[in-house]
């Protein structure tokens, strides 16, 4: 055990399946010799040479559809798009092929890859550095969408993401990336990719939610918890898509109330099909509206305004107290 | 046997300062072997056995009548709308002839004959184009990847495998990639000449410039000259090849396979080339088309010209046509029978496919599909 930030969490698990399996390449803008714009490939391209740790052109659909490529012959393409804000000039290519050559060829021709790619807002960057739009992936057919919120469950995730038969979508929290710190196994760890974690168990009240707003959740968790006395159960989504509605419809059957907390825009939205997901198996056992706190639909503010945009502990705490109180 | 005729236009620092493109700095080749006529040039003719041009050309010929029939089935409401081949088949069977099975064959959708060269069986296409991903895959299909229809974006998948290939070291095999002249105008074609050129990896672009991208002319889709030329600015040779001469077609991709085979990275070929039908069974050309320029190349054709070259040969003649023809129209009337019998379309077979693993989100989705199927079917 060693305690890492999730950069190093994250750049563990690529090392050790690049050591494990000769088939897993990493390639994208920067990652070679420059280890990654914010360092999570460090030190691979010396370790496994530049032909498994490639710095490509600067061109988001030629890193996806070249790693297509790579996947239908064999190898396990780990491709990073730099920021998730540019990944939109990739989406062409997962839409149109990587999402669907399994279906296209009835499994004979498969796509085993994952495409990394820091997203989300809260580290005062340019324009397009900020979004949180997981919805966009989650809604294409045959692409999983994951999104860590700690060191080690990116590590763990990230390692079975790579070993999945299908392409991951794997989304990074900048913001959490050097935020804090855990003990990481320096042994093997794997994490079902599809499944949802109940990160503390409760029986009052529901709280769903990922990626870096999981820390601000956590912390309103506590504090009206130990305010109020309330049990309350957190889970952490994990998958985006395919998106486990089992163990939320679970929870909200014991609780009766939740609340979802996201940093994406609200329309069309993973909290979007929490709701919906809710109203197909629990609708009857709700005590109270499902309220969500969210981004807003309008483009993610310059920095200078996204404080108020990103879900703070003071709008998370509100929403849960107002639905203990309905 | 390809020089790099074309050398890019370094740096002179000599030369006097203009913006004028007048004075051009670089020149295409071209190759021709056969000409429309049937005439041969005798010191280009490749080294092919008697066998090998019989199959070359009975690949045409049978890539002909599948075509017309599909389209006949189209026309009869008996298949779905599907794109036309007649007029390019010396283009995809005279490269697939210089192939080997370790070799990929990334295709777009105007390959019919190459197809059937690679194995394909002439069933797949009245499935695919009847509405059924079971036409799209085949025992021994592993390398030949199926129809893309989405522009320009398989030209980037090819240089992935080309990547593999060469990190694995599979010196025996390369990538042979087939796009239009529609697809040079895509960012995929151009982000996939730029990584195959900094990867010097072994793929051949087969780029079928066959005058029309549906309605817009090849004029109206780049102003460049040729589309080989747009390779120069990759430092990859480009060459322009006629698309209806199966040999020349042969010849260069031979050529660029070799090279490739022995690390000397891409190629880029323009094989020009004609549609002599409609884009797919829901276009109609005569909107656009002028009736000349499609008369002019029905003059081109590549399968009359190459019966010349055969029976020139000594190797061809009326009898063995007729034997031909009777064997082919055979072959395909056993394909339709086959493809009309099959019933064994399962309707949920789209779940199977999602993901690899099975997921409970999906499997519920099955299980209320299914459940609505037969509420349905016991409706009626």
């Amino acid at each position: 055990m060693r305690k890492m930030n999730m950069v190093q969490a994250i750049n563990l698990a690529l090392d050790q399946e690049m050591a494990n399996d000769d088939r897993v390449v990493a390639l994208g803008q920067d990652i070679g010799v420059n280890g990654g714009v914010f360092r999570v490939t460090e030190g691979l391209f010396e370790k496994y040479g530049e032909a498994r740790v490639i710095d490509t052109p600067l061109a988001e659909s030629g890193i996806l559809g070249t790693s297509i490529g790579m996947a239908i012959a064999g190898l396990r393409p780990v491709a990073e798009m730099q920021f998730s804000g540019f990944s939109y000039l990739m989406f062409g290519q997962l839409e149109g092929h990587a999402a669907r050559l399994r279906s296209r060829t009835q499994g004979a021709i498969t796509v085993p890859l994952v495409v990394r790619m820091p997203y989300g807002g809260g580290v005062r960057a340019l324009e397009h550095h900020s979004e949180s739009h997981e919805a966009t992936y989650g809604h294409v057919p045959g692409v999983k969408v994951v999104i860590p919120s700690t060191p080690s469950n990116a590590r763990a995730l990230l390692v079975s993401a790579i070993r999945d038969p299908d392409p991951v979508i794997f989304m990074e929290p900048k913001r959490s990336y050097r935020a804090f710190r855990e003990e990481v196994s320096e042994e093997e760890q794997v994490m079902e990719i599809g499944k949802a974690q109940i990160v503390q168990e409760g029986t009052d009240l529901t709280v769903v939610s990922w990626g870096a707003v999981m820390r601000p959740t956590l912390q309103a968790v506590e504090e009206v918890r130990d305010q109020r006395g309330i049990s309350i159960e957190l889970i952490d989504l994990l998958t985006i898509s395919p998106m486990d509605g089992d163990t939320i419809s679970a929870s909200v059957e014991k609780t009766g109330r939740c609340v979802v907390v996201q940093e994406a825009p609200r329309s069309f939205s993973p909290s979007s099909e929490i709701i919906a997901t809710i109203n197909d198996k629990a609708l009857m056992y709700l005590e109270a509206p499902v309220r969500r706190v969210t981004g807003y639909d309008v483009a993610t503010p310059y920095f200078g305004r996204e404080s108020a945009y990103i879900p703070t502990n003071g709008r998370i705490r509100q929403a849960i107290e107002e639905t203990i109180d309905f | 046997m390809i020089a790099k005729t074309c050398e890019p236009h370094t740096v002179d620092r000599q030369q006097p300062y203009a913006l004028d493109l007048r004075e051009r700095t670089f020149k295409i080749s071209h190759l021709q072997i056969l000409d429309e006529h049937g005439n041969l040039d005798a010191e280009r003719e490749p080294d092919l056995s008697t066998e090998d041009l019989i199959s070359l050309y009975r690949a045409m010929v049978l890539a002909r009548a599948v075509d017309q029939r599909l389209l006949k089935l189209q026309r009869q409401g008996r298949i779905g709308t599907l794109p036309l081949c007649t007029g390019q088949e010396a283009a995809s069977c005279g490269p697939v002839l210089a192939m080997t099975d370790k070799d990929w064959f990334v295709g777009s959708y105007r390959e019919l004959g190459g197809r059937l060269m690679r194995g394909e069986p002439i069933e797949n296409g009245f499935l695919l184009y009847n509405g059924y991903e079971e036409g799209s895959v085949f025992p021994g299909g592993e390398r030949t990847l199926p129809v893309s229809i989405i522009i320009g974006a398989q030209t980037l998948h090819a240089v992935g495998i080309a990547y593999a290939m060469k990190i694995r070291g599979e010196t025996d095999s390369a990538v042979v990639c087939f796009l239009g002249d529609g697809a040079t105008s895509e960012g995929d074609v151009h982000e996939a000449l730029n990584f195959a050129s900094v990867w010097q990896v072994p793929v051949v672009f087969v780029c079928a410039n066959n005058h029309w991208a549906i309605s817009l002319p090849r004029e109206k889709q780049t102003h460049s000259r040729t589309l080989a030329q747009k390779a120069i600015a990759y430092d990859i040779p480009g060459i322009q090849v006629d698309g209806n001469d199966a040999l020349a077609m042969y010849q260069v991709t031979k050529d660029a396979l070799d090279r490739a085979r022995a690390g000397g990275g891409p190629t880029f070929v323009e094989a020009v080339t004609y549609r002599l039908m409609m884009h797919t069974t829901s276009d109609d050309p005569s909107r656009y088309q002028p009736p000349e320029q499609l008369q002019a190349w029905e003059a081109r054709d590549p399968l009359s010209r190459f019966k010349s070259y055969l029976e020139a040969k000594g190797i061809w003649n009326d009898e063995r046509q007729a034997d031909l023809d009777a064997e082919i129209k055979q072959q395909i009337e056993d394909a339709v029978k086959a493809f009309e019998a099959r019933k064994d379309f399962k309707p949920d077979a789209p779940f199977d496919h999602v993901f690899g693993t099975k997921v409970p989100r999906i499997e519920e989705q099955r299980a209320e599909f299914l459940d609505e199927l037969r509420k349905e079917s016991t409706d009626a």
